[in-house]
């Protein structure tokens, strides 16, 4: 048999109908699903006649719209398009029996953050999801991207998707990260050095000591970027740290199921021969904490550099940086750490688990954030909420003067009631810094959990290195 | 979904790099529960200020531009999310062809799913139908995607590459879900397959 890489694997074990063109069916797994891209793929099957193929392998859960505040079991928290929307949601998932998290359930939260945590996401499964941040769940070895409306309509009528294969990518990341250096500052650089068009027509697969290293919790940070980074999804080949992380989970296998699935996933790698289309390595010691000063996820840079000039770059690059730089209200030469900041944001679908806010806290215990600084942390889920409360965590965050929140993608999108004000500066630890994302006219500056505490203490971006 | 077979049409320049999802249509758009209706608004924030008033230096409230069917982008355009309300509005604005140097992926395909044509083109043909396109409403592009190929207002002719798949359910509007329901059969005997050798699925 020739030799495979891991994305080559998983395809081939999904792949139920191939055209002579190289066009696949390829078979889904698992479905999950969240208010916003769903309703006009629901309302699409109601018009044709059409049920759910597999509803026990659809997975629902509001996420985007829903408000974070402790008073929202109260209605007129949400605005009326919001409420509309995840209502849609609630009488799709009874109608077409899904299986669905409703916002009173306590294990209702980011749709990347609850299919991991109840184990519906596994290794060599297929995953997919209306949302672009699907890749989270390559962290398993399962091949997840997003998908379109009529892609999620497709799924739900056929439980299969129409594709072809996308290219291999191997990104290496060797030896140890030095202290201070997280999973987000890892994918974050990578972005950096690819931009975000590197990746577009790969699968990339991350490895390498640095990424062997890390707990699913920063393997999911890693690969949830990939998307930033252009590529269809981002994977990990799964290993002890994956199995255990799965074991016991509410719709993980059991028993000697649970050993037949083992005994499949610890085929799940890359062979040692496999072919690559592209490849990339970084040194884990060369990497620093970094955060983002424009207005796209490559505009990536060592929190000790300085703002560069448009000047700096070339073609198109020049007009767009200085486009970022406008908007951003950024001067050329200025040092990173004398942008001062009004808000910080904690969560999101990329650093809303409990590490986390582990690493927050670490920074955060004792502390207080800065005076007149907006801060808040939106764990992931409910669960995640819980287990931060039961490991004093919650605590620290309030002492420190952060709002605790309740689960949802909040400020990340700000399709919900958390936004930022036109000029309001963010250290945000959620994906995107596009123009307008947290709110029309808010300015983003994206980085680890950890840089973010920092920041709020001091009220600037800050190296974490010297609070630490 | 509506067919493409040929175009003759205002292209609008837009020279910009990255252009995301976010820029053609922002989140407070998507609360909507239908397909139709976000042309109005199509790259919102670039569009209009605060007090809702057409900024008119952006190009499509140029009055040569009003009526454009045709984009011509820098590299990268659709960056960003998911979101097929992207796709929605533009195709609800009247544009159904885009020609760039690349696209994100999920952008691209969300594209032939709404009768929208994405053209690759190689940066440098990419600039000459930028220059073209510049020339505003006198200067029409023609597309035919039978044939695979652009004709400049000058008469130039390039040649585009489309996957044949892709090209087939476009000019003949043909709905996926449709294709793929007749190929039932074999999702059938894969289910029933993978349910000896992987039962935990």
């Amino acid at each position: 048999m020739s030799p495979k890489t891991l994305y080559d694997k998983i395809w081939d074990a999904h792949v139920t109908h191939e055209a002579d063109d190289g066009t696949c069916l390829l078979y889904i797994d698992r479905h999950l699903v969240h208010e916003v891209t769903s309703p006009q793929a629901f309302e699409g099957l109601r018009m044709a006649g059409r049920s759910v193929r597999a509803p026990d392998k659809t997975i629902a859960v509001p996420d985007h719209n829903v408000p974070t505040t402790l008073d929202r079991a109260d209605a007129t928290t949400m605005t009326e398009d919001s409420r509309i929307q995840v209502e849609a949601l609630d009488k799709n998932a009874k109608e077409f029996g899904v299986h669905y998290y409703p916002v009173s359930d306590v294990r209702q939260g980011i749709v990347h953050i609850v299919g991991p945590e109840q184990g519906w996401t596994l290794p060599g499964m297929t995953v997919v999801c209306g949302d672009s941040h699907t890749a989270t769940h390559g962290a398993f070895g399962s091949l997840a991207h997003g998908i379109g409306t009529s892609e999620v309509e497709h799924v739900l009528a056929t439980q299969t998707l129409i594709q072809k294969k996308s290219k291999n990518m191997k990104v290496e990341i060797t030896g140890k990260l030095r202290p201070g250096v997280t999973a987000k500052d890892i994918t974050l650089s990578v972005i950096g050095v690819t931009g975000t068009a590197g990746g577009t027509g790969y699968v990339i697969e991350y490895c390498g000591e640095a990424i062997r290293d890390l707990s699913m919790e920063g393997r999911m940070t890693v690969c949830n970027m990939a998307i930033e980074g252009g590529a269809r999804a981002g994977i990990i080949a799964p290993d002890e740290t994956t199995f255990e992380y799965c074991m016991g989970r509410p719709h993980a296998p059991k028993g000697a199921q649970w050993e037949a699935a083992l005994e499949w996933w610890k085929t799940l790698y890359s062979d040692d021969d496999a072919a690559w289309d592209k490849v990339i390595t970084l040194k884990g010691e060369d990497i620093a904490p970094v955060v983002t000063w424009g207005t796209s996820p490559e505009d990536v840079l060592p929190i000790t550099a300085k703002v560069p000039a448009a000047t700096d770059f070339k073609g198109g690059k020049i007009e767009a940086a200085q486009r970022s730089l406008d908007y951003m209200g950024l001067t050329a030469g200025m040092a990173l750490t004398d942008v001062e900041i009004d808000t910080v944001f904690i969560g999101s679908c990329t650093n809303g688990r409990i590490e986390d806010l582990r690493a927050a806290a670490a920074i955060l215990k004792g502390k207080k954030i800065k005076d007149g600084m907006r801060a808040m942390i939106v764990p992931g889920s409910g669960l995640v909420r819980a287990q931060a409360e039961e490991e004093g965590l919650a605590d620290i965050f309030k002492d420190a003067g952060f709002e605790w929140r309740l689960a949802g993608c909040s400020m990340c999108l700000a399709m919900n009631p958390d936004q930022l004000a036109p000029g309001e500066r963010c250290a945000a630890t959620s994906n995107r810094n596009f123009e307008g994302r947290q709110g029309r006219g808010g300015r983003t500056h994206l980085m680890s959990p950890a840089m973010a505490a920092a920041a709020a203490i001091t009220g600037k971006l800050t190296d974490v290195r010297d609070l630490m | 979904m509506n067919k493409f077979t040929t175009l003759s049409g205002i292209a609008a320049p837009m020279p910009l790099i990255n252009i995301d999802t976010d820029m053609i249509i922002p989140k407070q758009f998507l609360k909507t529960i239908k397909r139709s209706g976000l042309g109005v608004n199509l790259f919102d924030e670039m569009r209009y200020d605060d007090d809702r008033n057409e900024i008119p230096d952006f190009v499509l409230n140029k009055p040569q531009y009003r009526d454009a069917q045709i984009i011509v982008a820098g590299d990268n355009f659709g960056c960003g999310s998911s979101r097929e309300h992207a796709p929605w509005a533009i195709a609800d604005f009247g544009i159904t062809c885009i020609i760039a140097p690349s696209y994100a992926d999920i952008f691209y395909s969300n594209c032939f799913k709404n009768g929208i044509l994405p053209i690759v083109l190689p940066q440098e043909q990419v600039d000459a139908l930028m220059k073209d396109a510049e020339k505003g409403a006198n200067a029409r592009i023609e597309i035919d995607l039978e044939n695979q190929s652009i004709t400049s207002s000058d008469g130039d002719v390039f040649t585009f590459e489309v996957d044949s798949f892709k090209k087939h359910c476009l000019m003949n509007g043909l709905d996926d879900i449709g294709l793929t329901m007749e190929k039932a059969a074999s999702i059938d005997t894969f289910e029933e397959s993978a349910s000896q050798s992987r039962p935990w699925v």
